[in-house]
């Protein structure tokens, strides 16, 4: 990109040629979160969260339970309605960006004795792609098993849900996502209850994701975790705390004030990180 | 006296349209049904059938009113009828799903609570109207309530000699059919993950009132001839029988309407023969009557029961039988195991020759499936001899070796890992024995860097 992209805005209240409208910087930025207030019942569950996005990484959203962490996925997404404040994906309001955005919501969210097979499911990521009355070809279904088998469960592919572990329920969620092929994914919780070799096959998802350019955002509960796999974190406890490079931010004075009064285990959180790393 | 299927031989055209129309209305209902159930929201149907009650109400007065202002004439007055009727159903259908969410959100009660005060609030505001307007119009709250399907095949459109039951609940079917086959990818998703399905904006709420609006229709239509209280039935019971039977969406919507239809045909034949059959077995006065539409959801409760029983995947009777099967290996491993060890001891140790004839009596007053495997083995070579005399053959040594290699592998493996008392490896052994594949021994084996003897010093065979 050239270096003549800084917003002018005094220019921009004239109406800009398409071109250049592009090339504005919002329409770079994945996701753009102003000043954004959610209520449920009146009591706000979000204060104030503004958080700029950097493209291409992974990012961590962590924070206590009942800290928002998936109410602002849910807020971005337009499934819970915001009280206050705007966001943008890619420069845009998320309603005319649904086909650049892959949401895995958790894997609890859903019934897994619903009568479908893992492939069924993985091609649901593609029912926008497909269009409205239009069945699933075999075209889509080819795409289907492609992603099943980045997830290495090509094998599975005909398998009734509920007859996979919930690593592997986990892994068809992640195919899904794939499936959508899209430029900033939102999961929440992936790495909720799954194996060990399930993690590691996701954190490979996620980093070959980034390789290809995707922004990824995660709802991560493992702090322990957090420096191996993210690239940036945001510290959420109904209001933002920090956010920024891992390095920087994911600091055990940050996490006092995320956790709040749990002491004892951020001690115990700053000990194991002074330590050298066993695995 | 003739036999209790006499009444089939003057089976009439007649029989042939109740057949047809409950056939029909119970295809229509299966559709909506199939992903009410999936949706957990079968009740739903239940509520949305009392409630249309004051939709239908509400559609006698418009049409009443309309002939009264002078807007349409007697004679059409009762086409307009069914329009209104329908109308005035999806809206009290969308209202009350509307009602239950709101007042769910609102008031912050659970949702079967907030469901039981809206639909039984619509149902008795539905019956004060007729009381309060019982003068001006005609309802006859008996066939609003349990049909009346013998009847319909005589109200039939003009002189075309077809029932209009037939008419109507058929027009409704090709409508639902061709919105399920239209619209199934997004009414699956939004049954099964809402969330995505909004974010990719398919509007799983709308989608939720579509289906809400679409199940009033249906079952207004089907009232007139199965009555609202057992078209509940058509609603929720092929589904959820075609649900025990399959794990694919599109087969279980095939299904339910292949029960849908085998529930009418087969409700009509019992309420034409089954009273006589009853009746003449305990010995009263022979009975003719019986309620088709009432013998129909009866149907439908069978075929249930016999899903739940005898279904190929989830029925009672395969769930039984596979338990069985289990109970019979096991036993069996388990005494091809213990004969292993008996030869391994040297066979020269004259104690060892003792407890194992001793242990071979016990085994023949042993229990049933420990006899029954006994039997088994034999027959199948694994075994030879017979009664306490049993010898392991070479097909079955080998069995035998590879069940103790599985008993102390795993001992060895707990050992390793895990600080337990030494009786506790060798329970959790003799259970994990019968489940270890060959994949999970090679593991197992290069996890422990291929031990020679278990934690007891006992060789692990290869």
């Amino acid at each position: 990109m050239s270096t003549s992209v800084v917003v002018d805005h005094e220019a921009m209240q004239e109406p800009l040629p398409r071109a250049v409208a592009v090339q504005s910087p919002s329409s770079l930025v994945p996701l753009l979160i102003e000043d954004v207030t959610v209520a449920y019942h009146r009591r706000p569950v979000l204060w104030n969260i503004d958080y700029q996005a950097p493209s291409g990484k992974l990012i961590a959203i962590v924070g206590p339970n009942g800290s928002g962490k998936t109410t602002l996925i849910k807020a971005t997404l337009d499934l819970v309605p915001r009280a206050a404040g705007q966001v943008l994906i890619f420069g845009e309001p998320y309603r005319q960006q649904r086909h650049r955005v892959g949401y895995v919501p958790q894997r609890t969210s859903v019934d897994w004795d619903f009568p479908v097979s893992a492939l069924d499911v993985v091609a649901m990521g593609m029912y926008r792609k497909i269009g409205w009355l239009r069945p699933v070809s075999r075209k889509y279904r080819e795409a289907a098993k492609q992603a099943l088998d980045r997830v290495g469960m090509v094998d599975f592919a005909g398998r009734q849900i509920n007859q996979l572990s919930g690593g592997q329920q986990q892994r068809v969620f992640l195919a899904r996502a794939l499936a959508q092929n899209a430029d900033l994914y939102f999961m929440d919780e992936p790495f909720a209850g799954v194996d060990a070799s399930t993690e590691r096959a996701i954190v490979d998802i996620l980093r070959a994701l980034r390789e290809s350019g995707k922004t990824v955002i995660v709802v991560h509960h493992d702090l322990q975790t957090v420096h191996e796999y993210f690239d940036e974190v945001v510290l959420l406890n109904m209001r933002m705390i920090a956010a920024g490079p891992t390095a920087d931010v994911f600091t055990p004075d940050n996490l006092r004030k995320t956790y709040g009064g749990k002491l004892a285990l951020l001690d115990q959180l700053s000990e194991k990180m002074a330590q050298p790393r066993s695995r | 006296m003739n036999s209790f299927l006499s009444p089939l031989h003057t089976w009439t055209l007649l029989d042939t349209w109740v057949v047809v129309i409950g056939a029909l209305s119970a295809m229509a209902c299966a559709l909506p049904g199939c992903f009410l159930l999936l949706r957990k929201q079968s009740l739903m149907g239940d509520a949305i059938s009392h409630t249309s009650l004051l939709g239908v109400v509400a559609a006698f007065f418009v049409s009443h009113w309309l002939v009264e202002a002078k807007v349409i004439s007697p004679a059409t007055e009762l086409s307009v009828r069914h329009v209104t009727m329908c109308v005035g159903a999806i809206v009290v259908g969308v209202m009350s799903a509307w009602l239950t969410e709101s007042l769910q959100k609102l008031g912050n009660v659970e949702s079967s609570a907030a469901l039981g005060v809206v639909f039984t609030s619509l149902f008795a505001l539905g019956l004060l109207l007729i009381r309060a307007f019982a003068d001006n119009v005609h309802i006859d709250l008996d066939c609003v309530l349990y049909g009346e399907i013998v009847t319909a095949p005589l109200e039939t459109v003009g002189d075309s000699g077809i029932p209009r039951a037939v008419l109507v609940n058929g027009v409704v079917l090709a409508i639902n059919l061709l919105l399920t086959v239209l619209l199934f990818k997004e009414l699956r998703l939004s049954a099964f993950d809402p969330a995505l399905a909004t974010t990719m904006g398919i509007p799983a709420h709308l989608m939720h009132y579509g289906l809400m609006g679409l199940t009033a229709m249906t079952l207004v239509a089907a009232f007139e001839s199965v009555g609202s209280i057992l078209v509940i039935a058509m609603l929720i019971i092929p589904p959820a029988t075609a649900y025990l039977l399959t794990d694919r969406l599109p087969r279980m919507i095939v299904l339910s309407l292949l029960i849908a239809v085998l529930s009418a045909a087969l409700g009509h034949v019992s309420a034409l023969t089954l009273p006589l059959l009853i009746s003449r077995s305990i010995g009263i006065a022979d009975v003719q009557d019986a309620s088709s539409a009432g013998m129909m959801a009866a149907a439908a409760g069978f075929l249930f029961v016999m899903a739940m029983l005898l279904g190929p995947k989830y029925g009672l009777v395969v769930r039984v039988w596979h338990r069985l099967l289990l109970k019979l290996r096991i036993a069996g491993e388990d005494v091809l195991g213990r004969l292993y060890r008996f030869e391994e001891s040297a066979p020269a140790d004259v104690s060892s020759t003792a407890e194992r004839a001793a242990w071979l009596r016990t085994l023949t007053t042993h229990s049933w499936h420990s006899r029954f495997a006994t039997w088994l083995l034999i027959r199948r070579g694994w075994l030879i001899g017979s009664g306490s005399d049993v010898h392991l053959t070479d097909i079955g040594r080998e069995a035998a070796r590879t069940l103790v290699r599985s008993h102390r592998l795993w001992e060895s493996f707990l050992a390793k890992h895990f600080v337990l008392g030494e009786g506790r490896f060798h329970e959790s052994a003799e259970q994990v024995e019968h489940f270890l594949d060959p994949e999970l021994l090679a593991e197992l084996d290069h996890d422990l860097d291929r031990p020679g003897v278990d934690p007891h010093g006992r060789a692990i065979p290869n």
